[in-house]
């Protein structure tokens, strides 16, 4: 195969993950889009092993390629362990598996940056060497970066900001230790000088994680998800691939709006999360859980607030996908619509661990499209809403965000369930949300709450509703 | 190649970037998220080319973990995104 054909087929490649990246933009085409991705990714993998790239003095060279074996091999223990870990993840896990994901990819940048450096020795040119730099510090930054968020996500640790004193000097003296060493690499070059490289940056990661809060972990992933593709255009300079420089930079674009997106639909400001690591201070602990009365209901005094309400707005969280409440949630909701009930879902545009997650739990459920209704077009409606039920959320209808200055969430957009005429809360324990913020709504006498697992929970009120 | 045509190739990689995805719902960012993050994937022929041209054992053993990493990125991606959006099938019919 000529240079120019294997060029040509690498743009087509090029043009697929465009069209797949407009087509993942409208849920109509979202599946086709994705396919189309990947039918891209399959050329651009098959033609290598069909190409004989020339030496660099113009030497032809034969196929098959060299280590085919190991090659094969290694794409067949990759498969053997992403395709089942994708296929038996849950979906209220996803969102840590596309952070796992995301953080190998940029290992693997790192690591194919290195081995082109060490096979390139002293004939590399000083572009190719800062973008070999550029390439391990932030491969290896989104590596360690995503393997925390994974960690937080999968609660294996703490989820709130982690904060030690003087924590900003260490991660400030960090970049510049790797920016210095970055220097020094261009400057000296030679093996040891990119492996130190590499691990500063890896510690540079984790630190740079660490004290990002919960609700901000989204972001962070999906800026980790813009950094690795930038890292993959760099590499595609070195390895002089023009379809990895496409690839690399639609995806470290499109990543880069995609994550302000995404901060603009939580309130956040991009710029307070990304430098939250230098600004974050000690939290104060919250005052020691104060013994104040809530009013506490039974699934009976549930059924009967609902079957007398004319509007019912449901508004899910993260607990009703941990408690896979997801069909008696729909159950519930079938048969206020058979009595005659006004019945909508209020998503919260980050209810559940990432924009847009509780949407796909809820279509995972069959829940009719035209019931769920955004924030924006249900919270003019709370005013004429007799119930609204909360499931499983907190932060997403605490109105600190809108009252408390200061506090984490402050800012956020939430669901205005406060404006309805009554308020139930199903909620496992009074423990507050992922941002760990106490939510005054609880204590608010229009407020009641329904204690225990909102499955089991749901089931109760949905037979006493039966039987009214 | 001519860094003239690396440049352009970067720098209108970066509008089209930026314009196909600059109108989306929130209810797609994470399948959209998810399936960028399975195309920065292709780093598995960046991985492949490096491991072809390997000679030490140092180098073949790296390369040969980018490979496994990068096939996990990429099929794993694209095989969970396929999952999330499967899910949305359901009111496609409806809306027929």
């Amino acid at each position: 195969m000529s240079t120019f054909v294997y060029d040509l087929i690498g743009l087509s490649a090029g043009i697929c993950f465009v069209l797949a990246l407009k087509g993942l933009s409208s849920p109509k085409s979202a599946r086709r889009g994705n396919l189309i991705g990947a039918l891209g990714a399959t050329i651009a993998t098959a033609v290598i092993f069909f190409y004989a790239k020339p030496e660099s003095d113009g030497t032809p060279t034969s196929l098959p390629i060299e280590n085919l074996g190991w090659i094969l091999g290694a794409m067949a223990i990759g498969t053997l362990i992403g395709v089942p870990a994708a296929k038996k993840v849950q979906m209220t896990q996803m969102p840590q598996l596309v952070a796992l994901f995301n953080g190998v990819g940029g290992g693997a940048a790192a690591l194919v940056a290195i081995v082109e450096y060490l096979s390139l020795g002293n004939d590399a040119t000083t572009a190719e060497v800062i973008a070999t730099v550029f390439t391990v510090v932030v491969g290896c930054v989104s590596f360690s970066g995503s393997i925390i968020t994974f960690m937080k996500l999968q609660e294996l640790m703490t989820t709130r900001p982690v904060v030690f004193p003087g924590g900003r000097f260490v991660i400030a003296g960090t970049l510049v230790a790797v920016l210095g060493v970055s220097g020094w690499v261009v400057v000296a070059l030679g093996t040891t000088p990119l492996l130190i490289l590499a691990a500063l940056s890896l510690l540079f990661g984790i630190l740079f994680v660490l004290p990002v809060g919960g609700a901000d972990v989204p972001i962070v992933i999906s800026l980790l998800n813009a950094f690795t593709g930038l890292t993959v255009a760099a590499s595609g300079y070195v390895l002089d691939s023009t379809m990895l420089i496409i690839a690399g930079t639609l995806v470290g674009a499109s990543g880069t709006i995609l994550t302000r997106m995404m901060a603009e639909a939580m309130g956040r400001s991009l710029f307070g999360t990304l430098f939250g690591a230098f600004t974050a201070k000690p939290q104060e602990a919250s005052g020691a859980a104060e013994e104040r009365p809530v009013r506490s209901g039974s699934p009976d005094d549930v059924a009967i607030l609902l079957n007398y309400a004319r509007r019912v707005v449901i508004v899910p969280g993260f607990g009703l996908a941990v408690a896979q409440a997801q069909h008696t949630v729909r159950e519930l909701a079938d048969l206020l619509i058979a009595k005659g009930i006004d019945v909508a879902y209020g998503i919260h545009p980050v209810a559940g661990r990432m924009p847009g997650h509780m949407n796909v739990l809820l279509a995972e459920a069959n829940v009719p499209y035209e019931q769920l209704a955004e924030m924006d077009e249900v919270n003019p409606t709370f005013g004429q809403t007799d119930v609204a039920i909360v499931i499983g959320a907190n932060d997403v209808v605490n109105p600190a965000a809108e009252t408390t200055p200061g506090c984490p969430i402050y800012g956020m957009p939430i669901l205005q369930v406060s404006n309805a005429a009554n308020v139930i809360f199903l909620k496992r324990s009074m423990r507050p949300g992922f941002a760990g913020i106490e939510n005054e709504l609880l204590y608010d006498p229009k407020t009641m709450l329904l204690f225990g697992d909102a499955k089991a929970s749901l089931t109760k009120v949905v037979s006493a509703l039966k039987g009214l | 190649m001519e860094p003239i045509a690396i440049i352009s190739i970067f720098v209108l990689a970066v509008f089209v970037g930026f314009e196909v995805v600059s109108k989306v719902s929130s209810t797609l960012h994470t399948p959209l998220m998810s399936g960028a993050n399975a195309i920065h994937g292709v780093i598995l022929v960046g991985a492949i080319i490096v491991a072809s041209h390997s000679e030490t054992n140092l180098e073949l053993g790296l390369s040969v973990a980018a490979i496994i990493l990068a096939t996990i990125n990429m099929i794993g991606g694209f095989v969970v995104t396929d999952r999330m959006l499967e899910m949305f099938k359901g009111k496609k019919k409806e809306a027929k």
